[in-house]
């Protein structure tokens, strides 16, 4: 990601270093040359079509190869590669909180392999905060209310500084953090020291302390759809609308289950807006995630459409 | 006012027609208007040069020693309020082009002469407003006013300032709506659209701007204050809202904005470099269509300041796209500025060294404004100190650069005292080159990484050395404000009068007296040459209109 972008920072570089060094050669020279000269008037010119066409059209030219690159760019950064491994984030005034998939916690630091891709799906409990590590050349703000995404892949052992970019108030300058990227090994080690179980583990307890399994029943008889292999597929709804089942669907299925009804049911799941923590949403939307993975997940699910559902999920991935 | 000190000042004119404090506060003299603007912006323009000063003394050091962290917050808030909204937005339309635009155009006055005073009592009020707001704790929600940070959890005065620019917006609205019913109805027989000095359209489409966008982010901080203190669910996820929602309305208004301080700018600069180039201005129809494409297309761009903040993909791309569509027009003024020096004959007087300093500014920000544009690059430097110091580069050495030209040029129609030209070139180097050293740095702090609004950045002692620089800039920089401000007041009294036309320059203002008589032309003026004739006042063929008063 880094070398991608710095490719792309460096080019720009070199081409407004050139219109620069254009224009500003121009400027100098020309008014080097004509300077006031007693006796020496100006020479009246009209302006010149061609001309006009030549420093509108070049330069737009210049500037769509820039736009284009710039997009090619974004777009992978915007596109965790799918077998990422996954880490929740939740902001909160002034501080990070971390959790893997396998379990561990984390605040204000976050360790990660070398050469691993990881996948961050943040949210925030309060204002919107932004996760930014230079190094990595990545920022994603941290919204209230959603799932961001962004993802990276740390190429070289060390530790980065983790940046909060959004201003959040009054320790916005003291919400940072850092990234401690390890070797293989030492990775495994420091993720054998204890945890309590996976993500997803966690999720599957609170499944069933809310009772969620009473109706999303894993046959087809419950009053709730049945949530093996929901993940990443699309999702036919009562209004005709199809949305792809995210990390933002699960969530907003969660915490206003009247928006969005799926054929054939009826709105009566009852909302859990304040009765979940957003960490232990995370831990739920882990546990439906996990549904697909191991499951008999429909051949769909790996096929899945990558993109964001249409409506009002403004979220990438 | 101004004492008359020769005979040449005795002619009645607008300054010493009318005497008193009432004369003044009740004047629909557009001039005095004008006047009244000039004070009361330099007046906002030293608060918020206050802050600035010690924003950069705090970072002159990694620890938040100098002023405590949420100092710092209302420091940078305030700053860019105070900058953004009763400095820049009014600065050039509100003092320049009030004073000048009915000259240009051959009016007596305004369309609306009462509107006009109106106007500087709404920007008055919410002036009065904002120092209120300061003097009673501040607020420290960023210029910006994000929520759910400004609605639901800071526990300052956002209500007041966010109620303060809305009341100075209108103000910015109705200066748009008198421009643009002046430039329309009041041109002087023979002034063709065609003829109009390139100024004029620069305000016009600034006053596209000023109409159809401040009542927008007027609305949106109406829904701010609604939601803190009504507790509507607008923008607080917690209440139902959409946080999102307020960053499409807020830069709906506020990138936009960034053209109401830049385009009458490129106005000033275009009347300098014609004069002092003795040249019509290359492609002269190229310029005033790019005044309007920018006005349009600006419209078009706001959320490229929210690539990262959680739209999708595609809206990215497509507002990518359109920035590097609003970013051709100016490319086309650059170079058509560049053209006009092409075979001139330059003059090297205060004005133009300003001239040279925008083209030389403006450029350099526009072209870093093709990085932030670009959406991979934008992902690293966002809402780091790359992005300060472009924008910096476009309205401070952008817009600030022409604002001061245009003193320099226009002073003597002003006040009728010519400025002391040594002190001027000698202000104009200083500012130059403590801007440059204010904010190139800042480039590379950002590319490094650092964020913006950090008032502690002790984690990362790598950032000082630039940050050392960039104080010791905004040292050399505010030196060079202070200048202007010294010598312009000491010409009031002490400058020597100044002919009608100091500068042999093109345009109708030139051809009334100096300064104007409060009806401008004795009588009307009819306009039967092209704008910026410089060949026909140079030769002499043709002698400088008859209007004179």
């Amino acid at each position: 990601m880094a070398g991608n972008v710095d490719a792309l920072f460096i080019f720009l570089l070199i081409v407004t270093g050139m219109m620069t060094l254009l224009v500003f050669c121009a400027i100098v020279y020309f008014a080097a040359r004509y300077r006031y000269r007693k006796g020496v008037p100006a020479e009246q010119i009209e302006g010149s079509i061609p001309l006009e066409l030549t420093w509108t059209i070049i330069p737009f030219g210049v500037f769509m190869v820039i736009f284009a690159w710039g997009a090619v760019v974004y777009f992978q950064g915007r596109t965790p590669p799918r077998d990422s491994t996954e880490v929740y984030v939740v902001a909160k005034q002034w501080m990070w909180k971390l959790e893997h998939a396998e379990g561990q916690r984390e605040i204000n630091e976050l360790h990660v392999p070398v050469g691993r891709d990881v996948k961050l799906i943040m949210t925030s409990q309060d204002v919107i905060h932004s996760f930014f590590v230079p190094a990595f050349r990545i920022k994603q703000d941290v919204v209230p209310g959603r799932y961001t995404v962004a993802w990276f892949r740390a190429t070289k052992p060390g530790t980065y500084h983790l940046f909060c970019t959004q201003y959040c108030g009054t320790q916005h300058s003291g919400m940072i953090g850092s990234v401690v990227v390890m070797e293989p090994a030492q990775y495994q080690a420091w993720m054998s020291g204890g945890s309590g179980g996976p993500l997803s583990a966690t999720g599957e307890k609170i499944f069933a302390e809310l009772g969620c399994a009473t109706c999303h029943r894993s046959d087809t008889q419950g009053r709730g759809p049945n949530l093996q292999g929901l993940f990443g597929r699309p999702v036919q709804l009562e209004d005709g609308r199809m949305v792809n089942a995210d990390e933002n669907y699960l969530r907003e299925s969660i915490l206003d289950p009247g928006s969005k009804i799926v054929r054939g049911f009826k709105p009566v799941m009852p909302t859990f807006q304040g009765l979940v923590s957003e960490e232990q949403l995370g831990a739920l939307v882990a546990y439906v995630k996990s549904l697909s993975q191991s499951g008999p997940a429909g051949p769909k699910s790996a096929a899945a459409a990558p993109e964001s559902a249409p409506g009002k999920g403004n979220q990438v991935q | 006012m101004a004492t008359p000190i020769s005979p040449n000042v005795e002619r009645e004119n607008y300054l010493n027609k009318h005497y008193g404090v009432g004369s003044w506060l009740l004047t629909t003299d557009h001039k005095r208007i004008a006047l009244l603007y000039l004070l009361s912006i330099t007046f906002f323009f030293f608060i918020g040069g206050f802050f600035a000063l010690l924003i950069r003394l705090e970072l002159l050091t990694p620890a938040s020693d100098l002023v405590q962290v949420d100092t710092y917050n209302k420091l940078f808030t305030q700053h860019g309020q105070v900058m953004v909204f009763f400095f820049l937005i009014p600065s050039i339309p509100a003092v320049l082009g009030n004073f000048l635009i009915p000259l240009m155009v051959g009016a007596k006055d305004l369309a609306f002469p009462k509107i006009n005073l109106l106007s500087w009592y709404l920007y008055i009020i919410g002036g009065v407003m904002m120092v209120h707001c300061m003097l009673t704790g501040g607020v420290d929600s960023g210029w910006t006013f994000y929520v759910p940070l400004s609605t639901s959890f800071l526990n300052t005065k956002v209500v007041e300032a966010g109620l303060a620019i809305f009341v100075a917006g209108f103000s910015s609205i109705l200066t748009g709506l008198n421009f643009i019913v002046t430039i329309h109805r009041m041109r002087a027989p023979g002034m063709t659209w065609m003829r109009l000095p390139l100024f004029v359209w620069a305000h016009y489409a600034t006053s596209i701007i000023q109409i159809l966008g401040t009542p927008v982010v007027a609305i949106t901080l109406v829904l701010v204050v609604a939601e803190r203190s009504l507790h509507l669910g607008i923008f607080d996820p917690k209440l139902g809202g959409d946080p999102l929602l307020f960053q499409h309305l807020f830069w709906f208004y506020s990138h936009p904005a960034v053209y109401i301080m830049i385009l009458p700018s490129m106005g000033v600069v275009t009347e300098i470099i014609a004069c002092f180039s003795r040249k019509r201005i290359f492609g002269y129809s190229f310029v005033a269509m790019s005044s309007i494409a920018i006005a349009v297309f600006g419209f078009l761009v706001w959320a490229h300041h929210m690539f990262v903040a959680g739209i999708s993909v595609y809206a990215a791309l497509i507002f990518s796209l359109l920035s590097y569509a609003v970013a051709v027009p100016s490319a086309v003024k650059v170079f058509n500025w560049t053209a006009t020096l092409y075979k001139g004959s330059i003059h090297y007087d205060a004005p133009m060294l300003y001239a040279f300093g925008f083209l030389g500014l403006f450029t350099v920000g526009g072209l870093t404004g093709l990085f932030l544009s670009a959406l991979g690059v934008d992902m690293h430097v966002h809402d780091t100190y790359f992005v300060i110091a472009h924008f910096h580069y476009i309205m401070v050495g952008g817009a600030l650069m022409g604002y001061l030209g245009g003193m320099h040029f226009w002073w003597p129609k002003i006040s009728g005292k010519l400025y002391p030209e040594g002190w001027a070139r000698l202000a104009a180097l200083i500012v130059f080159i403590g801007f440059n050293l204010t904010f190139f740095p800042q480039f590379i702090l950002g590319y490094l990484g650092m964020p913006r609004r950090y008032a502690d950045y002790s984690h990362m002692p790598e950032f000082q050395i630039l940050n050392v620089f960039s104080t010791a800039g905004a040292t050399v920089l505010g030196v060079g404000y202070l200048l202007p401000m010294i010598y312009f007041l000491w010409s009031m009294r002490y400058g020597k009068p100044a002919p009608d036309n100091p500068w042999n320059a093109a345009g109708l203002e030139w051809q009334t007296q100096s300064p104007p008589t409060t009806f401008n032309f004795d009588e009307e003026p009819v306009v039967t040459w092209e704008a910026y004739n410089y060949d026909e006042i140079d030769k002499g063929h043709k002698e400088v209109p008859q209007v004179v008063g």
